[in-house]
Formats: structure tokens, sequence, C-alpha cells
């Protein structure tokens, strides 16, 4: 039995935990469900030592433990994979489970050793992976595993999960349950955050509620609908991202013709992508992560020269512009990683603002920057688009993920351009900005414009978009009408196990 | 135009992991060097120095005394990069090396003069590892870019060793008396069977017997504990649990942080143990290469170091020739302005050689600049008999260059090497 | 205005931990290390120290602006030393040869300099660009090269001529047309009262040069570009900037600057390349611009200390203490600057985090994304 009591965590302008209090029994599923931003994550770093809790105990199997680092939470059997894998790309597979628990004579790690445990628990627990590949070389379903060995490696009954699936597409989360299954099968624990409420109800035990950083529910997931779920998750009615008319004209915006992207290495990236968007229309790209959907977006803005093919904007052919000036003539870009590719981190509000628009008005006069333009500009933004901030003048990395995003969205918007690229645009956001997105989307292209959506949740796809394709191995390979396909359909098309037009 | 549209999916079964596309990686292009392809490597060089040295008549070029010269330089040079190496293992980019060595070399002048050439060793290392600790604060625990914390340090080892010379030798800042020398040790059959080959002067045979006798005759003991000093480290690094930690450092920091790695402990030391390497290599620079300790001595070696690290693309064996290739231009530089001269041949054959596998590869456009770069560089050696001292002073910089341009792009680094590193912070 | 305060204290605290290191070290090695500022400020004060303070800082300044320009963008062009070097000398050559009416002559050699500078910061910028060879190392390598080159032309039948009754070799004097006449302070009120010897007219240059990097980094696209680029390469990417292109220009920029360093002295005083003059100047700007952190005012204040700490560190031999102690002190200034800008900004951003938090949320948790 592992309980967590009255587990409170604060960090420097934020409440992240408070009272939170959860009891999981031994050997069962449990889920632990709520909105992005309720608190799921930073309350089970707590529980894996990652950080202490400013007040509450954890207790083991009854006896109460305090947990100073990761290790003493190993050494107590806790276990966890995270969101985003920690894994060394450069090192083996072997390398990276056997890191911090080395088996050693002396100092001396023995290989044989381990590739032999390592080769046990895949068969013990049906997750096998070849020891010696690098894991830059394997795929997400494969590095997922090997995170679960690692956590099995050191011994762990309790394995803690952080969205496992939000990587998956749904046969390989029918893996990763069976895994579980049999995981529940020798006695161990499992621990489960998820927004992803179906498949919440289909695999727990039981599910505790979160939102707003504290404990709201406890229920057994017989006793409850997804819906109801939802409502306890966010106290309120659900938004849902449904597009009703439909607005999409004949006029091309974005023509892009057998593009092709071969890397220096020789690997295809993409090939043969053929690609038409209308005013008035969103094309929604379904795909696993890494099958080209980032390749995609970046050849259309110009990062990457294809190796053939070419793209076209309205009438005019692009395939040789520069970013820039693609920018220019109308291509606005909401980047799937917003603190990479998105903003500047350590500027002022109205500094990012200008950014991936410094040759336009407001922002620019000439070669000089209009600093008042672009201010007064900001200003604007930061009230149409919602965004809240105390002033124009903090900086970027103040802000919430959805208020950055949020002005990100209204900086792309501004402008007026034709063809908006949205990669991922509500990752990380809390259901309050989503759902301002959302509408901003659909009223753009009511207004005529084209959008080219990227998206890993198939809600968003189906419920955005006009026309779906889905992208796998860098090829286009089926065509959904987001008006009649399933997310089981669209999963299979995405990892190749079925397809076709449905 | 309308959107052709693709027809169905095809029905395999889920996909293998070398089926899931790539995102555009590194290319990891490392040709592995061993085996056969290492000796065939290693006797097409010879004989390219030997033919050059026949038409010539330039014996420098690969003399026993040249080769000894060499692997002079390379200790040095050698250390420096091996300090490197265990530095940006770790993920921290260690510029300052060449600060490290500077106050190397000054503490061998210093206690080598004093008390005799293994405490100069000694404690010029230790410098060297003092001036590390201070980089390591800046960067590891207050997270200095690391590139600033190093010149940082390159200024205040000059610094330092300035007003500690002044403190010491107040008539005579610049330089310290003699240091005595390190005991050598030498082969005796063998070294003056060499030394007889080697003067025949016989087409590879006696240029093979020019390195044996190099490596047999008069060498510093110092030679020996570098030279060991490799596959400890390799050992160490790539075989112990300390080092796939200290590795995975370089890597993934925050994985390793999962797991319950202490971060900032391993980078301390990689750091520490790359200023001891570094004050080494100034050590032994002063006491065996120079004799004495002398301002401004170092030249850029530490540099040269880093550059040897890059080019054995951050493994020891790639670091190993990188040191010997760049201590040979030190060494031909110094010996001899007739040598440097028919390295302009070697350059013209090799030019031509390389235009020959362009053409080979279809790449005509690269083949015909190659060419003609050879044919320019042919005509300066031929329309001059020797060159100018300051062009040789300038050949192991040069040479640098030369080889970072050409290899860099194949290289690859460890992943987290030079990104800043805070406990908690995830991503 | 808490940025101001923030960004003051740091060097502040700064010095005062070099001074008191330094007064330890003094202390130590048997010197009384009051006596020893007391003598090092009662020098420098006086009216010809001042001015060669002065004369100095513009040097210094140039110096430190030529290397800021590339450390803004995180490029590091620690090649200026080399780079100025060689520009000096291709002036000096050209100064000395031709001969044109007076305000021409200088532009000239102005102009020779800023071009061949730029010309051998751009050698690094291609094999960065081309080839992907880290400018740090490149650029070390080009300042060794470039002292072979200097070492080869400033000799008799290339560049230079034997000075009558001397050793030393230099460039052919430059004629009276190509000087910069010093501005003379001997009369005027205030510090440089009773002053020998006059203010470098090219302190013009100086100022010209600061006022332009203020304005090219704050007022222009170009500048934005480099900020941005400096701050996250991969957001200016995507926002439109071409990463190759701004090394090229920004390398070739700092270049141009860093060939004016060697200006000041040939025009107002040397009038001649030889081997006088003065090296190093590029490793000092690099400290000034770390100690200035890369900031217009700034670097004013980092070159008129440095200047202050060089001029005046000669009355220390007179008094047996030895003056390399300045050394230690710049050195440590410099470290101990980094670490502390480093430390004010990390909580810079954490008190902006939290005065957010705090004016936006009241009795609501601000929601922490992604994975919270």
């Amino acid at each position: 039995m592992v309980q967590l009591t009255g587990i409170t965590k604060t960090f420097p302008g934020v409440r992240a935990n408070y009272d939170i209090d959860i009891a999981v029994r031994r050997g069962t599923v449990h889920a632990i469900v709520g909105e992005n931003g309720a608190g799921k994550s930073t309350l089970m770093k707590t529980l894996y030592g990652m950080h202490r809790p400013d007040s509450g105990t954890i207790a083991i199997d009854g006896k109460a433990v305090t947990l100073r680092s990761p290790s003493d939470a190993i050494a107590l059997g806790v276990g966890m994979v995270h969101q985003h894998f920690q894994l060394a790309d450069n090192f083996t597979v072997l390398e990276n489970v056997i890191l911090g628990d080395e088996p050693t004579a002396g100092g001396v790690i023995k290989l044989a050793d381990a590739r032999a445990r390592i080769e046990k628990i895949g068969r013990d627990y049906r997750l096998s992976v070849d020891p010696d590949a690098l894991v830059e070389d394997i795929g997400v379903g494969d590095r997922q595993r090997v995170e679960i060995i690692k956590v099995l490696f050191r011994g762990a009954r309790t394995i803690i999960l952080d969205e496992p699936t939000a990587v998956l597409v749904p046969q390989e989360v029918e893996q990763l349950f069976s895994a579980l299954a049999e995981l529940k099968r020798e006695g161990l624990t499992v621990i489960f955050i998820s927004h992803k409420l179906d498949e919440v109800l289909s695999v727990a035990d039981e599910i505790t509620v979160i939102r707003g950083g504290t404990t709201v529910a406890t229920v057994l997931p017989s006793e409850v609908t997804a819906r109801q779920l939802a409502e306890l998750m966010v106290g309120s009615e659900l938004p849902s991202p449904e597009t009703r008319e439909s607005t999409v004209t004949d006029v091309e915006v974005l023509g892009v013709e057998a593009l092709s992207l071969v890397n220096d290495a020789g690997r295809v990236l993409l090939e043969n992508i053929d690609l038409t968007i209308h005013k008035g229309e969103v094309v929604g790209i379904a795909g696993v992560e890494g099958n080209g959907q980032a390749e995609l977006v970046e050849t259309i803005m110009g990062m990457h020269t294809p190796t053939s093919g070419a793209v076209r904007l309205e009438s005019e052919d692009i395939t040789g512009w520069s970013t820039r000036r693609r920018r220019e003539a109308g291509v606005g870009y909401i980047p799937e990683d917003r603190t990479r590719h998105g903003l500047l981190l350590e500027a002022p509000l109205w500094e990012n603002r200008i950014l991936g628009h410094q040759t336009q008005r407001p922002n620019a006069k000439g070669v000089l920057v209009d600093r008042k333009g672009a201010k007064a500009d900001t200003q604007r933004i930061v009230e149409e688009y919602d965004v809240r901030t105390p002033s124009i003048d903090v900086m970027a990395n103040a802000l919430s993920g959805g208020n950055q995003q949020k002005l990100i969205v209204g900086r792309e918007m501004s402008g007026n351009p034709r063809l908006l690229i949205a990669a991922h645009p509500t990752r990380g956001v809390d259901v309050g900005a989503q759902a301002a997105i959302w509408d901003l989307i659909r009223q753009a292209r009511a207004a005529g414009l084209g959008v080219l959506l990227i998206s890993a949740d198939l809600d968003e796809l189906i419920g955005l978009s006009d026309r779906i394709k889905v992208l796998l191995r860098g090829r286009l390979v089926a065509d959904a009408d987001p008006r009649t396909v399933t997310p089981e359909q669209l999963g299979s098309a995405m990892t190749g196990a079925g397809g076709g037009e449905s | 135009m309308s959107d052709r549209r693709s027809t169905g999916g095809t029905k395999l079964g889920l996909p293998t992991p070398a089926d899931v596309v790539k995102p555009i990686a590194l290319q990891r292009r490392t040709i592995s060097f061993t085996g056969w392809r290492l000796a065939v490597l290693l006797g097409g060089l010879v004989a390219l120095l030997s033919i050059v040295r026949i038409v010539t008549g330039a014996q420098q070029i690969d003399s026993a005394g040249t080769v000894a010269a060499a692997i002079g330089f390379a200790i040095p040079i050698g250390m420096a990069g091996l300090g490197g190496l265990w530095s940006e293992r770790s993920g921290v980019v260690n510029i300052g090396l060449e600060g490290m060595m500077i106050l190397g070399t000054w503490g061998a002048g210093y206690a080598g003069t004093l008390w005799g050439p293994w405490y100069g060793l000694i404690f010029g290392t230790l410098l060297g590892g003092l001036g590390a600790v201070v980089h390591a604060i800046a960067t590891v625990t207050f997270g200095v870019d690391q590139i600033v914390s190093g010149v940082a340090i390159n200024l205040l080892g000059l610094g330092v060793t300035q007003y500690l010379s002044a403190l010491v030798w107040p008539n005579q800042p610049t330089q310290s008396s003699s240091i005595p020398p390190i005991p050598t040790f030498t082969l005796p059959g063998i070294s003056d069977a060499m030394k007889d080959v080697a003067d025949k002067g016989w087409f590879f045979v006696s240029d093979v017997a020019s390195v044996l006798r190099a490596i047999t005759f008069d060498v510093p003991y110092t030679t020996v504990i570098a030279v060991v000093l490799l596959p400890v480290t390799f050992f160490v690094l790539w075989r112990t649990s300390f080092g796939l930690r200290l590795r995975s450092c370089g890597e993934a920091p925050y994985a390793a942080e999962s797991l319950g790695v202490n971060v900032y402990l391993h980078k301390y030391i990689a750091v520490i143990v790359s200023g001891f390497l570094a004050g080494f290599g100034g050590a032994v620079l002063a006491t065996v290469l120079s004799g004495i300790y002398r301002e401004g001595q170092t030249q850029g070696l530490g540099f040269i170091g880093l550059a040897a690290m890059i080019f054995g693309n951050w493994r020891v064996g790639g670091l190993a020739a990188g040191s010997l290739l760049f201590g040979y231009t030190q060494a031909i530089q110094l010996r001899s302005g007739e040598a440097v001269h028919s390295l302009l041949l070697v350059i013209v054959i090799g030019m031509v050689l390389l235009a020959a596998w362009q053409f080979y590869g279809r790449r005509v456009v690269p083949g015909v600049v190659s060419l003609v770069v050879a044919g320019l560089v042919f005509l300066w050696y031929a329309r001059t008999d020797t060159l100018p001292d300051q062009v040789a002073y300038v050949t192991p910089y040069v040479a640098t260059l030369l080889v970072l341009s050409l290899a860099s792009q194949r290289l690859r680094m460890p992943a987290a090497d030079g990104k800043p590193y805070i406990k908690g912070q995830d991503h | 205005m808490r940025r101001f305060w923030l960004a003051v204290a740091a060097p502040a605290l700064a010095l005062v931990f070099a001074v008191a290191v330094t007064t330890i070290i003094l202390q130590v090695s048997g010197h009384a290390p009051l006596q020893a500022y007391k003598d090092m400020w009662d020098y420098g004060t006086q009216p010809d120290s001042l001015v060669l303070t002065f004369n100095l800082s513009t040097t210094y300044y140039v110096a430190a602006v030529a290397v800021a320009i590339g450390f803004k963008m995180n490029l590091f062009n620690i090649g200026v030393d080399g780079q100025y070097r060689l520009a000096a000398l291709f002036a000096a050559y050209v100064g000395g040869t031709i001969n044109l009416p007076a305000p021409l002559h200088v532009a000239v050699i102005l102009l020779v300099a800023m071009l061949v500078g730029a010309l051998w910061a751009g050698v690094a910028a291609v094999l960065k660009n081309r080839r992907g060879v880290s400018e740090v190392i490149s650029t070390i390598m080009l300042n060794y090269v470039a002292t072979g080159i200097l070492a080869y032309l400033l000799a008799e039948g290339r560049f230079g001529v034997l000075a009558q009754g001397s050793n030393n070799i230099g460039t052919p004097p430059i004629p009276a047309s190509g000087q910069v006449p010093g501005i003379e302070v001997a009369n005027l009120p205030g510090p440089f009262h009773g002053a020998t010897s006059a203010i470098y007219g090219m302190v013009v240059v100086a100022v010209v040069v600061g006022v332009g990097y203020w304005w090219l980094l704050n007022r222009t696209r170009f500048g934005f570009d480099l900020r941005a680029s400096g701050l996250s390469p991969t957001a200016a990417t995507a926002s439109g900037v071409d990463a190759k292109r701004m090394v090229l220009y920004v390398m070739l920029l700092s270049g141009a600057v860093a060939g004016l360093i060697g200006m000041p002295q040939l025009l107002g005083e040397a009038h001649t390349y030889n081997l006088d003059f003065p090296a190093g100047l590029g490793f000092t700007g690099i400290a000034i611009a770390l100690l200035g952190r890369n900031s217009p005012v700034g670097i004013v204040f980092g070159a008129l200390l440095w200047a202050f700490l060089d001029v005046s560190r000669q009355i220390l031999d007179l008094e047996g203490v030895s003056k390399e102690i300045v050394t230690i002190m710049q050195g440590i200034a410099v470290l101990s600057v980094v670490i502390a800008y480093e430390v004010v900004r990390r909580y810079g951003i954490r008190a902006q985090q939290r005065e957010v938090g705090r004016q936006l949320g009241t009795d609501e948790p601000v929601l922490v994304e992604a994975g919270a």
C-alpha cells in the first residue's frame, strides 16, 4: 500500500499541490487524472523523491518514509517512467538501463551479467528490446519499453507511469496495457497518470481525480462515465473541438508537389508528398512522432531545402525562398516546441511580438525597429487574445505555457497570414487556453485562412480538420474524413496496420 | 492542380524499430580505424614520407630525431587533449586548458629547479588542477558560460604565473633556471640495430627503423607515463561504472540525475582531472622538452590539444593519432626548414590522391579543385628551395585549421557538451 | 528601476571581491596593501596619468566593443588580437607609402584597417559556416598565423624599413597628412589641468564606435536578429534569421571594428608599425567585454577602470611591489564578475516569475504547464 497524505508543494509563484490524499493498494493499477497543469506530475515527482513536499507524509507499506532523492525512492522499490523519456541517445539500451545501478566487480562493469538480467526481464514481462541497440535508433514504443525495463531492473515493486500513452497509437496502447496486466499479475503496483479518460476507464482499478492542485474525488471505473470524470477534472462543462459547417473554398493557398527530403546520411525523411490546402480549410496531419511531421513543417517553412519537389504559396513557387521571405509572404507558424522555436524566453513580451516578424510593420520601419509600434501592438494582442500578464515588459518565461501559446497565436494571426502552420498548438496548455486556441483557429478558418494542423491529439485533429492525411515513414499513406473516421482507424493507419479511406 | 490521393497504407505488420524514420540526426560516419585498415593507412603514410624523403633528399622528414621530437611534442598536446576529453565527456567545455598548462609549466619550473624534476612534475600537475577547480566552480556550481570561464582562466593563469615569477625570481622573471632532466631509458640492442638500418636510407624499411629507433632510444619516462594514461582513460571511462556515469553526464545529465547519479560530483571530478592532465602536459613541456620554464612557452599547445581531441572524435584512439599528427608538425617546423619545404610535396601527392578518389566518386568539381590546389602547391615547392622561418612557424597552426576543416563535419560530440546543467530543472 | 540596481550590483560586488582577494595576497607576500593602493591612486590621478588613462581607454573600448559584437551572439571571436595587429600593419604600410590630402589620407588608413580586420575574421566565419569548425579554436589559430605573417612582412625589403640608429624595424612613417592631432587639455580646468601630453584625437572614433554599437543593437532589425540569435539560436532560425549569414556578417563587423583598435595609437602617436607596437590588446578587449557584460555603457566603465589600473600600476615597481598583482586583480575581477552576472541573472528570472505569479493569481494557483 502506498499512501500520500496531506501533500503540499509550492514553487515560486505557483502552488502545484495542495493537501493531496491518495491511497494505492498493492497489486492494483491506480490512475490519477486531471487536466494539463493540475499538478499530477509534480505529485509523482514527490513520490519519486525528486523533490521534497513542503508538508504532508508519504507511507509505503505502513511505514512513513522520507525521500531525499530518487535513489531513496528506488531503494524503497519505487520506479518512475517519465513522460519525456530520460534516455541518452548515444548510449545503448543496456547502458541506459544499468546507469546508476551497474553490476560491478571492483568498479568494473560486468557486461555479460547485465545483458543476461535484461534479457530475463524481457522474457518475464514480455518486454523485449535488443540490449545493444543504440537508443537513438529505436522507435518510441521501444524506448518506453526500455524505460520500463530500467525500472524493473532496479527491483521496483511500485511503478509510476507519467502520461505513458501520450506518444503511442491505439495499437501500442493495447500492448502497453497488456504489459501492465502482466505486471499486476506479478504483484506489482502501477500508478498511472493520464488525461485520456477512455484509456483510464478501461485499464484502471481505481481512479483519483486531481483538479487545481488538490484531490477532488477517488472513484471506481465501474461507477463513473468518461463524461462525469471529465467534469470532475474541469469542474464545468467541457469544451469540444467540433467544427460545424464547411468554409472550404476552392482557392488554393498551399500546394506541395512531390516533395522529398533525404538527409546527408541517405535517410529518406519525406517521400513524394503531395498536399493542397485551400482558403478556409484546415488540413490535419496525423502520424506517430518521428515519421516526418517535423520535417514536413520545417521544409514548408524553409528551414530545410527539399531534395526534390516544390512548394507553392497561392500561385508563386516558394521552393527556393528563405524562411524570412516566406514569413513576409504571409505564412504564420505556431511551432511544436514554443520554448525552443517560438520565444525568446529572456526577452520581454513586446520583443517576442517582434520575433518572426522583424521585417514587417508594426514592428519595423525600414531597417529600424519600431519600438513604439511593437509595444502598442503587443498590448493589443494581450487584450484580444486574453494573455494573462501584468505588463508587456515582463520576460516571456514568467508566463504560463497557456499564456505563452496565446501570445504566439496572437502574434502569428496578426498581419493577416494566408497560411497558418500549427504544430501541436495546444500541447502543454491548460483547458481554458486550449478552448480559446481552438476558437481562434475556427474563426481564422472562417475568415479564409488555410491551416495545416499537426497534432498528436486525435480528438483535436478530428474535431478541427476538414480533411485528415496520415503521415507514415515520410509518406502520405492515407486520407480520412473527420466526420466519419474513428481514433482507432486513424491509429491503424498511423502505424501501417491498416489504412485507406474511411 | 488537384490533390492526388494516395491510396491505402501498407498492410504489413507493425513497424519494426528500424523502420521508424529517424529525424534528421547528425551523421555518424565513424569509420573505425582498427585492424587491417589501420595497418594499411599507417603503411601508406610511411611509404609516402619515404618516397618524398628519397626524392627530395630531406632526411629530416622522418628521421629518428624528428620522430622522437614529434613524440615529444605529442605528449603535452596529447595530455591537454586527454584533459579536454575527460572534461567534455562529462559535458563541460574546457577552453582554459591553455591556462592550466601554463600553470603546469610554471609549477615544474619552480619546484623542478628547487627540488628536482619529479617534484616539478607533481607540482605542475597540482597547479593545473587548482586552475581547474576554479573553472569547475564557475561553470558547474554557478553555471557561467563555459567558454567565458575558460577564457577568464587563461587570463588568470597568465597573470598568476607572471606575479609568482616576479616574486620568486625577481631578477629574471620571465624564465627560470634550468630544470634538471628526467631520466630516460634505452633498449640497448634494438635501438642500435635500428639506427644502423635507418642510416642506410632504404625505401620504407629505413623509415620504419627510424620510428622504432625513436621509441627505443633515450625515451623519457614521462612519455611512458603519458602513453599509459591513454588506455587507463579508456578503461576507466568505458569499462567502469564510474566512467559510465561520468559519460552520462555529458550525454543526458537529467536522465542521469533521475537515476540517482550525482551529476555535479562527476563534473567536478572530470574537470579537475582535466586540470591535472593539462598541468602534467605543461610540466612535461617545461621539464622534458625545454628544460626550463619560460613565459609564453605553451604557444597555443593547449588549444592544439583541444583540436586533437575534436579530430579524435572525443575518443582516446583518435586523440592519440591527432596528437602525433600535430606533434609532428611542431617537431618538423623546429628542426628543418628543408623538411617543411618537402612537406609541400607530401601535400601535393596527398591532394592528387584525394582528387583521384573524388573523381572515382564522381565528384568532378571538388576533384578539379583538388588538382588545382595540388598544382599551385607544386609550383610553390618547385620555385623555392626552402621556406622562410616565419612560414615554418605557422605550420602547426595551419595544420590544425586544415585538419579541423576537413574533419569537423563528420564528428559527433557528447550530446550535452557545453550545456549548462542545473539540478532539478528537467530539460 | 530594479533592473538597473541588479545590473550594477553584480560588477560592484565582483570588484569588491577582487580587491579583497588582492589585499590578502599582498598582505601574505609581505607588502602593505593600503599603502600600495594609496600610491596607485596618487600616481594615477595626476594629470599626465589621467591623460594616459583616457587615451588607453579609448583603445581598450574599441577592443571590447569588437569582442562584444560577437559575444552578444555567442560567437566567440578570440581572434581580435591577430585581427588588429594585421590591420595595423597593413594600414600603417599603406599610410606610409601613399600621400593624400589630410582628411582623405586618414580615411584611407582607417578603411584599410577595417578591411583587413574584417577579412581576417571572415576566414573564421567561412570555416565555421562551410566546415563546421568552432570559431573559438579557429580564431586562436589564426592569431598565431597572424603573428607569423607579421614577422614575415615586417622585414626589410617587404613592409619594413630599418629605423635609423636602432634595431627597430617599422613601416615607413606616416606623413603629417595621415596623422591625427591630439586635443590639448593642459589649459582646461579640471582633472587634466597641467598635463604635458594631449588626448588622442581618435577618441572621436571610439565614441562613434560606441554609439554605433548601441544603436545597431537596440534600434535596428539587424541588431534584433543578432540579439535573438544570441538568446535562442533555434527561435531565431524559426523566425527567419539566416544563421550562416548572421555568423558571417557579425564576424566581419567584429573584425572591422577590431581593425580600428590600433588606430588611436597609430594615428595619434606612433605613426608607424614597428616592433614596439602594443600587443595583447585583443585579450584586454575580451576581459573588458566580459566585465562590461557586452553592454555599450558597461564597457565604458570597464575600459576606464582597466586603463586606470594599467597606468597606476607602474608606480608599484618603485615601491617594491610586483606590478603583476594588478593583473591578478584584473583576472579575479573578470572571473567574479561573470559569476556574479550569472547569479544575478538567475535571481532576476525567479524574482520576476514570483512577481508575475503574485500579480496574476490571488488564491488561484497559477497552473504549471506541460506535465504538472
